[in-house]
């Protein structure tokens, strides 16, 4: 009992927190993440925008028109070749749903330590039909093969229909599912 | 890319070319040769989930996985419960794992709080993961020799695998659900012994695992239902994601606990074991290999360690203040790279908690390794995937 | 006089009263061997659904071998076994197959729920995708409670399954 109590962790949540970090200018980013960052900016100008530049850590979002070509781009020119995982996040206040690639690379031994993490939004809808509505983002299946079971999880977790994959079926969860998609903010479970 | 690859559900082989039928059926085409199979999830070559396979006479045509009967949404549930809460119930997809399958949740959290673990703390983490991956490997190995129709090969891993679990219930108090890795360092300190008992251990487990060799690795049945089984090319290890020993043993080069080595994997000789040939054979040999890899880590742990110190910090609230965080933190577990993918808004709970787990990421290579095999060979290629149903579903 | 007193209206009233008189005069000492055959060959199903799996493979290995009390070990087809281990969690894709494994098995067939999970969704009980226990899907025999259970008490489970039968009626399974 003691030993959970000193570990117990700050447990006020009334201030709302500080959405976007604004950049610290004084603060040094590592220099070999940051040529990453400065490829991509470099091809696509405002088209994408860098979330965070860590240590082995590169975020970089785009908007879904140009989510196809920046993963070729990153595939093709920056030697990344695989996606480790794709994770879906909720975000109802600003009516979208973002959709993160953590991309890695095994084939280049100085990006062993990498990973690029492609984001992209797509429209929410209040009453998911998923599928048949405007919750949409373009596959990534023909750019990096290994997206293909993980897209199917974030369509039935999320409701993102990803066009031209090749099989947008159910994967985990029961076949006779007719709920919301489960991951999602305002699926709730009763009584917590 | 050279080649474009098929998806998953357009693998179709060898279409039945013969105009051959067998009599007395009343099969009136050829397509109607082909027949569907429902593999699980209560079958002995399955586990907890279901394999739809087509089968032409002997050979699978097409397979498609159908997980999902062990899904308990693990993620939902940790955006209900705080930090500390969520330590026992994301251990529960491996417990024979949990170790390795807290780790990198743990060092998340420490990366978003901005907190250094001491250093004897780190040293016990390396113990206990090392010895967690040798329980996993032997239970692995314990189900893959019942697969495959060896009783030896159950009866021997699964007995030795008790010497460790014994050093693990020493050490932790629990059989196989620790919950030892906290935020912060570890929960208890070794006990008193604990060293001498364990290095006695670990030496006879060593000596110990060796003996399979003899018994199933240089087994002429054993090479003979796995060598040039289930293929896999360096490439399309590469571009399917795979991980872990599925990766390692297509030759390429690659273990976290090397590339980004975490906590104090720097400070340790690792070698890491690489097979080129891509089958089912190299897919059982790299984790026995790997395990006696872990008993070296374990004994230059053990020598290296700092004899006494605080194992554990006490958390404090986040320097950065109220901050919209995410973080994505990996380590190699029995099975390959696990990662872990953390937003915070600030609150007791997680925003989002997102588990990318080797299982699922090697899941989607069965398919291509199972076309044109005969399905006598399905399990042990299956197996030979290092895949633990329970974690792919979460 | 017995001819006139059995007409083909009542034949099978009589032919059941027979098979009382008969069950009353050797059906204690027959039941008797009849359990005692069963309590020494429980063959379980090879149905495992969550991570208490893990442990039930511990309980034949060989520190545990729980082959001794007379449980084999879970290989061999379905329609031969007569005893379900119910290794854990339930989810609501799972539950549909676990009761069509049940139906599928031949009479007699005992049911243990092994782990939190099984009994009352344990850890899981806010999940949306997990029972709150199998109770509602298949009677259940013996609970062994525990998360997951060791081995050591999984063998207690079963021996007091096999108490159990030893004091149940044969007659209703034959």
């Amino acid at each position: 009992m003691s030993s959970d109590s000193e570990t117990s962790v700050d447990a006020e949540s009334e201030e709302t927190p500080v959405v976007k970090k604004p950049e610290e200018k004084q603060v040094e980013l590592p220099a070999f993440e940051k040529g990453i960052s400065d490829k991509i900016i470099e091809k696509f100008g405002d088209k994408v925008y860098v979330t965070f530049v860590k240590e082995d850590r590169v975020g970089i979002g785009t908007s879904r028109e140009n989510v196809h070509d920046v993963a070729e781009f990153i595939r093709d020119a920056l030697n990344y070749d695989h996606v480790e995982s794709v994770s879906g996040v909720d975000y109802p206040q600003d009516k979208e749903i973002e959709v993160v690639y953590h991309i890695g690379s095994y084939s280049d031994p100085s990006l062993a330590r990498q990973i690029l993490a492609l984001s992209t939004r797509a429209q929410r809808e209040e009453n998911p039909i998923p599928g048949n509505d405007a919750t949409k983002l373009p596959t990534l299946r023909d750019v990096f093969y290994s997206v293909e079971f993980h897209e199917r999880e974030v369509f039935e977790m999320f409701g993102v229909y990803f066009e031209g994959h090749p099989d947008n079926r159910r994967l985990l969860l029961p076949e006779d599912w007719a709920d919301l998609p489960p991951l999602r903010k305002d699926f709730t479970i009763k009584g917590r | 890319m050279t080649t474009e690859l098929p998806t998953t559900s357009e693998i179709q082989i060898d279409k039945p070319s013969l105009n051959w039928l067998p009599p007395g059926l009343g099969l009136q085409k050829v397509d109607e040769r082909i027949m569907t199979l429902n593999v699980g999830p209560q079958h002995p070559g399955s586990g907890h989930m279901r394999l739809i396979v087509q089968i032409d006479g002997d050979y699978i045509i097409a397979c498609d996985p159908d997980p999902g009967y062990v899904h308990r949404g693990e993620e939902k549930m940790a955006e209900y419960r705080n930090y500390i809460l969520n330590i026992p119930h994301l251990e529960r997809p491996v417990i024979h794992d949990s170790c390795n399958v807290l780790y990198p949740y743990v060092l998340g959290v420490e990366e978003l709080l901005g907190i250094e673990v001491p250093e004897r703390a780190k040293y016990v983490r390396v113990i206990a993961s090392e010895l967690n991956r040798c329980i996993y490997i032997m239970y692995w190995l314990a189900i893959y020799g019942i697969f495959l129709g060896h009783s030896t090969m159950f009866m021997w891993p699964a007995g030795d695998r008790e010497l460790l679990i014994d050093l693990m219930e020493k050490m932790t108090g629990a059989r196989v659900t620790h919950a030892h890795f906290v935020p912060g360092g570890v929960r208890n300190d070794l006990p008193p012994n604990f060293e001498e008992v364990c290095l006695r251990q670990v030496n006879y487990f060593e000596k110990r695992i060796k003996e399979y060799a003899a018994v199933f690795y240089d087994n002429p049945i054993l090479i003979s239902r796995t060598q040039d089984t289930g293929v896999l090319s360096r490439q399309d290890a590469i571009r399917l994601g795979t991980t872990g020993s599925v990766l390692r043993a297509s030759g390429v080069d690659y273990d976290l606990r090397k590339k980004e080595p975490y906590d104090v994997y720097d400070e340790l000789d690792i070698h890491t074991n690489v097979m080129k040939e891509g089958d089912a054979y190299a897919r059982s040999k790299i984790p026995w290999l790997d395990m006696m890899e872990s008993c070296n880590i374990i004994r230059q742990a053990l020598q290296k360690m700092p004899k006494s110190g605080s194992v554990r910090v006490k958390l404090k609230p986040n320097p950065k203040g109220k901050v919209f965080d995410s973080v994505y933190k990996r380590v190699e577990s029995g099975r390959g790279s696990l990662g872990y993918y953390i937003v915070s808004d600030a609150k007791p709970e997680p925003y989002r908690l997102k588990m990318s787990v080797p299982s699922f990421r090697n899941l989607i290579a069965l398919p291509y390794l199972l076309k044109g095999e005969k399905l006598g060979n399905m399990p042990s290629v299956y197996w030979s995937l290092n895949y633990w149903p329970v974690e792919a579903d979460r | 006089m017995l001819k006139d007193l059995v007409t083909p209206e009542n034949a099978n009233v009589f032919v059941g009263k027979l098979g009382d008189i008969l069950e009353k005069a050797i059906g204690k000492p027959l039941g008797y061997a009849i359990n005692w055959g069963r309590i020494w060959s429980l063959w379980p199903v090879h149905i495992e659904t969550a991570c208490c799996s893990v442990e039930f493979g511990a309980a034949s290995s060989p520190r545990y071998d729980v082959e001794r009390f007379g449980i084999i070990e879970a290989f061999g087809s379905l329609r031969q076994c007569d005893l379900i281990v119910v290794q854990g969690t339930i989810t609501r894709k799972m539950a549909p197959r676990l009761r069509l494994v049940y139906d599928q098995m031949p009479e007699p067939k005992y049911v243990i729920a092994m782990g939190a999970c099984a009994i009352t969704g344990g850890l899981y009980f806010d999940s949306y995708n997990v029972l709150p226990g199998i109770d509602g899907v298949i009677p259940v025999d013996v609970y062994v409670p525990g998360c997951p259970p060791r081995p050591e008490t999984l063998i207690q489970g079963c021996i007091l399954l096999q108490e159990k039968i030893k004091r149940m009626k044969a007659r209703t399974f034959v």
